[in-house]
């Protein structure tokens, strides 16, 4: 998942289990891509399974998600040398159900009907592990523009896997997009798409295809070597 | 978002593996007092428009099952009994609701109730509205339901269904079969739990207000 530790080549004293240096797009696109929280690193699957039956949660849900983990990977950055060990997961998740209450009243003030889709999956953002984790791995031992580069590309890379699996479920499942209807009235909706198997179907559909570009580069890799 | 930019506890030394138990304590403590502050801080900010966002639906649910009324009055309900008086010292959201809605020309139209009762996933709530005198249904919308998507969410999405009810008269059963009947509403297939439901929650609630409006109306309707 990381690459082999590099050298320290920063002003910033050495922390045990840190990120590796690199420049901060770097930081930003793993999250989108090759360190992808939801296709890579398989966290945050709950809240995936649970609001990915329309993309209108899925949009709310991605924002509220990247808002909290941007606040929280910032503050905690920030704060990360006055913050002491024994008590940092305190700390990080005292930080992180303070955004995680300020987006579901927001949600609830500002978007009503979306805050009602959500239920209570707004406020299980504060177990979301994809949070935590990148408070931990992340943003407790780095400067703040890395963890804020970090968890800009994590929210990003969440939110794009998560509205990638509402598009698919809400066409098949209501033949509409953001409640728009695509497929016509003839086609007749597969209703097992929006309820609960139908996450886990997607899901698995989703896995198969990584699996298989993964057993097919590592074919090539082997080829090459041969 | 900013208002926690200011905690701090003192950044000047790394953690070390033995931190004074002071300091953990000022961390949590100084942690918590900045939290607990913005967020007390957020609620009260939000909370006005979630209350009209709230009083809202229940408004428009209004006007949905009464079909627009051009008045509407508001009885409160003080223990057992109806009042035009709001209770006193008490959140008026809190308290039971009837709204008697009029026409332009003056004459009733009908009456909404609230009423929730378990459904198939959670309780089903829904706004009611009925004509007293004659105990014929004017139609319902729902307020919250979580019934299965696809199925037994068309007691709220399948406006077909709702409108099978409008001149029922009270109390309806359902029936499997397409009907003329003026009390028997055809179910939803697929939904048999969800529709009985319906049909249970506004046949409990329209017998319950009935008899809370004409005690109301034997008192002189004060």
């Amino acid at each position: 998942m990381t690459a082999p530790a590099a050298p320290l080549a920063q002003d910033e004293p050495f922390v045990p289990g840190a990120p590796p240096p690199g420049p901060l797009w770097l930081d930003a696109w793993g999250g989108i891509a090759q360190n992808n929280p939801v296709l890579v690193q398989m966290l945050g699957l709950c809240p995936l399974m649970a609001v990915s039956n329309s993309l209108a949660n899925g949009i709310a849900m991605g924002i509220a998600s990247t808002f909290v983990l941007v606040g929280s990977s910032l503050l905690i950055s920030i704060f990360r040398k006055g913050i002491a060990g024994e008590v940092r997961l305190t700390v990080y998740i005292l930080i992180i159900a303070t955004f995680v209450t300020v987006a579901d009243l927001t949600l609830a003030a500002a978007v009503p009907e979306i805050s009602k889709a959500l239920g209570p999956f707004v406020p299980l953002i504060v177990v979301n592990c994809i949070i935590l984790g990148r408070a931990e791995a992340f943003a407790g031992k780095v400067v703040p523009k890395r963890a804020l580069a970090d968890a800009l590309g994590m929210g990003a890379g969440f939110t794009l896997a998560l509205c990638a699996l509402c598009a698919f479920r809400e066409l098949l499942g209501s033949g509409t997009l953001l409640g728009v209807n695509i497929l016509g009235p003839r086609f007749e909706p597969w209703v097992i798409m929006v309820m609960p198997p139908g996450g886990f179907l997607t899901l698995g559909i989703v896995f198969l295809i990584m699996g298989w570009d993964l057993s097919r580069k590592a074919r090539r890799a082997r080829a090459v070597a041969a | 978002m900013t208002g926690t930019h200011q905690h701090g506890a003192p950044a000047t030394e790394a953690s070390s593996t033995s931190t004074p138990a002071w300091r953990l304590l000022a961390t949590l403590a100084l942690g918590g007092g900045f939290a607990g502050a913005l967020v007390a801080n957020v609620y009260e900010r939000t909370l006005p428009a979630i209350q009209r966002a709230a009083d809202a639906k229940v408004a428009g649910a209004v006007g949905e099952v009464l079909g627009a009324p051009a008045r509407l009055d508001t009885l409160y309900l003080v223990g057992a009994a109806l009042s035009r008086k709001p209770p006193a010292g008490v959140e008026l959201r809190a308290v039971t609701k009837a709204f008697i809605g009029f026409n332009a020309q003056g004459a009733r139209i009908g009456v909404a109730v609230e009423a929730a009762e378990p459904g198939f996933a959670d309780d089903v709530r829904l706004m009611i509205g009925f004509d007293p005198a004659t105990s014929a249904l004017i139609g319902y919308s729902v307020l919250a339901q979580k019934e299965t998507p696809g199925l037994g969410d068309k007691i709220e999405k399948d406006t077909s269904f709702a409108g099978r009810f409008r001149g029922k008269v009270v109390p309806v059963k359902g029936t499997k079969n397409s009907t003329l009947d003026a009390s028997t509403v055809q179910t939803i297939t697929g939904a048999t739990i969800s529709s009985r439901a319906v049909i249970q929650i506004i046949n409990n609630a329209v017998a319950l207000w009935q008899q809370r409006l004409t005690a109301f109306e034997k008192e002189g309707g004060k």
